[in-house]
């Protein structure tokens, strides 16, 4: 164990050594037995909790956030990154809104969502890709300049007057409690372990996100794979935003607001290095579902949002420290 | 000397963006340029300013520190409590309290990413939502309101000595500080080393978790400084003071020239981003556009000075990579 620590320590460190990997399985045990917990305990300290329809109101916590999560974790792991995502939502919703005023029909308004969520992931992935600004910066300006056209337009106002058939994106159920958006979500989800985990594609993203030099001289168009990502994320946020404002029935500037550090947290807390190069999906999609649980079972403790914040927020503190001290101090009692 | 170079025209680059927005704004509004409103946007941009010193101070070691703002609203809420609570504090002692809270706040960012190498976005992100919702368990979601706080806590940021109120000459005493550790101290020279290259600063002897932490301190300081100015300016503490506030400071770095890889920028580079989004905040309502531009518009700025800051730090070998992608 010593020897190994201080081979770790001399040679330069491969994100994707046998060791890490085996934490990483682990990680999802790990997050699946967060789960189990915090489902035991959330039935024992509230009688409402064990109830089909509430279970099935809970997903609508995470559904339309995870949708974006599974997107932004490929990003991440391609080590870039995108805070617009919420910012995409207030537009494509604002869009959306204007047009349904026009007289523009369910399915015209969700291929203005879809739309205006690619153009916005378009521009996001040329100023990345093609200008070639970090993301973190570009996004964080794009985020303002998004959610800033969607106050020009809209100001203190408000889109009302949805088409009665758009309610079904947010509010419909597919059979019995599955409504959805729970459905789309877990398709979704099943699409993108195949893409990441099976694919050309997905092993493209793992190798640029751990080195994108070498992914480069080992002949993966980097950019145009980045620019991929970025388009995906919008979509993302597209059909978030149809899900969000199908369920909402009216769009304000300020829709979504603060989601891009939800859906970041997310991730993280799926085990996705934010430095980019490991992840995986499973860990993303239980992730989304302890996320909804903490915000579920808190709400039925009467417990406000904001201090639900508190208990995300150390809970991705915690799980990022708690394997660094516990490999530290397993190292100290080998050494 | 050549990136110095670079440094200075960039900011010369800003200087005359500021000048020319001046003079736009003047030709709609003459008045805009009168010396006593041009104190009044200097005195508007002051917090966004001292809390751009110290972002910068944490961007240049290639970090970034997201939680400033739930520092601000976090003492702010904490140091308004205290004067409601027993209003015969001493006014140092509260303006103490608020520095020693922030700071406190900064050290715990900084120590968990210097001890557990935990990465800065990712711990910011998480202390942002905890401190932001301890402001609202310490306050149980009540507000302050000004009656409820002395005059002179409320006061002494808006009191006027020789012509400037007392707020601005915070501000300015923090900028002469700021040129001073960045451009004279051990500490200022360290934190351009651990940005500029990391493993170069460890072979030269700099301990780059700690530089980092110290950074973290700084940043913290301010935004704890800031929480005492925010809430007596304002004249009200309540949780969501400051809301999406650390986007702004960063906007402010990031025009002024600040690299988010770090280890290039300057205080005068800050200085002047925080102050081009603090008259484009003020002139808004002169110049008769609707307040509601003003969020795409600074997104604009942002996105364009990136491309700008991009285009003049671009290395050039690395394009010799370029045409093999570009290829078909």
């Amino acid at each position: 164990m010593s020897t190994e620590s201080q081979m770790a320590r001399r040679t330069i460190p491969d994100r994707l050594d046998t060791r890490l990997g085996r934490w990483i399985r682990s990680w999802e045990a790990l997050l699946l037995l967060v789960f189990v917990l915090i489902f035991f305990g959330n039935s024992l300290a509230s009688p409402y909790f064990l109830d089909p329809w509430n279970l099935s109101d809970a997903t609508f916590n995470f559904t339309e956030k995870g949708i974006i999560a599974l997107a932004m974790g490929f990003l991440i792991i391609a080590g870039e990154i995108d805070l617009s995502v919420a910012a995409i939502i207030a537009l494509a919703s604002t869009a959306m809104g204007a047009a349904a005023q026009a007289g523009v029909g369910p399915a015209g308004l969700c291929a203005i969502g879809l739309l205006v969520g690619l153009l916005c992931g378009a521009f996001n992935g040329i100023l990345i890709t093609r200008v070639g600004l970090p993301s973190i910066v570009a996004t964080i300006g794009t985020m303002s300049l998004f959610r800033g056209i969607a106050y020009v337009v809209l100001g203190d106002g408000v889109y009302k007057g949805y088409p009665p058939g758009f309610a079904y994106f947010g509010q419909g159920y597919v059979w019995w409690v599955f409504s959805f958006e729970f459905a789309a979500f877990l398709l979704l989800a099943i699409g993108a372990h195949v893409l990441l985990h099976r694919t050309v594609f997905g092993r493209a993203i793992f190798a640029i996100g751990n080195n994108s030099f070498a992914a480069r001289f080992s002949g993966i168009r980097v950019e145009r794979v980045k620019f991929l990502l970025f388009l995906m994320t919008g979509l993302a946020s597209g059909i978030a935003a149809i899900m969000l404002t199908s369920r909402l029935g009216s769009t304000r500037p300020s829709i979504a607001f603060g989601w891009e550090l939800e859906v970041v947290t997310m991730v993280v807390l799926g085990g996705v290095s934010i430095l980019g190069g490991s992840g995986r999906i499973a860990g993303i999609v239980i992730a989304a579902f302890v996320m909804g649980l903490v915000t579920f079972g808190l709400g039925l403790l009467n417990v406000p949002g904001i201090v639900m914040s508190i208990f995300i927020g150390l809970m991705l503190i915690a799980v990022l420290a708690l394997p660094i001290v516990v490999r530290r101090v397993v190292n100290r009692g080998a050494a | 000397m050549s990136a110095k170079s670079i440094l200075a025209q960039r900011e010369t680059l800003l200087v005359v963006a500021i000048l020319l927005l001046l003079a736009a704004i003047t030709i709609r509004f003459p008045g805009f340029a009168a010396p006593a409103n041009l104190a009044n946007v200097f005195n508007d941009a002051a917090i966004l300013i001292i809390l751009a010193l110290g972002q910068m101070a944490v961007i240049l070691t290639r970090s970034i520190d997201l939680s400033v703002a739930a520092n601000l609203a976090l003492t702010g809420m904490a140091v308004a409590m205290v004067n409601d609570a027993s209003p015969e504090t001493p006014l140092a002692l509260a303006i103490l309290l608020s520095a020693g809270l922030g700071l406190a706040l900064g050290a715990i960012n900084g120590l968990l990413i210097w001890k557990l190498d935990i990465p800065p976005i990712v711990v910011t992100l998480g202390t942002l939502t905890i401190y932001r919702g301890l402001a609202f368990v310490l306050s149980g979601g009540q507000w302050v309101n000004a009656h409820e706080m002395t005059p002179d806590f409320l006061n002494l940021p808006r009191h006027v000595l020789l012509g400037l109120p007392i707020l601005s000459w915070i501000a300015v005493a923090i900028i002469g500080l700021a040129v001073v550790i960045l451009g004279q101290t051990k500490l200022g020279r360290s934190l351009y080393a651990v940005g500029g290259n990391p493993v170069a600063a460890v072979y030269a002897g700099i301990d780059v978790g700690r530089t980092r932490f110290y950074a973290f301190c700084l940043s913290g300081l301010l935004a704890g400084i800031s929480g005492y100015l925010w809430v007596a300016r304002y004249a009200v503490a309540y949780v969501d003071i400051a809301g999406g506030f650390e986007l702004d400071v960063i906007a402010a770095c990031v025009i002024g020239g600040i690299s988010i890889a770090g280890g290039i920028g300057s205080v005068g580079g800050a200085v002047l981003g925080a102050l081009f989004l603090g008259i484009i905040k003020n002139a808004l309502p002169v110049v008769n556009v609707s307040p509601f531009w003003q969020m795409a518009i600074s997104g604009a700025v942002i996105v364009a000075a990136v491309t700008i800051n991009v285009r003049s730090e671009r290395v050039k070998g690395r394009l010799i990579l370029r045409p093999a992608v570009a290829a078909p």
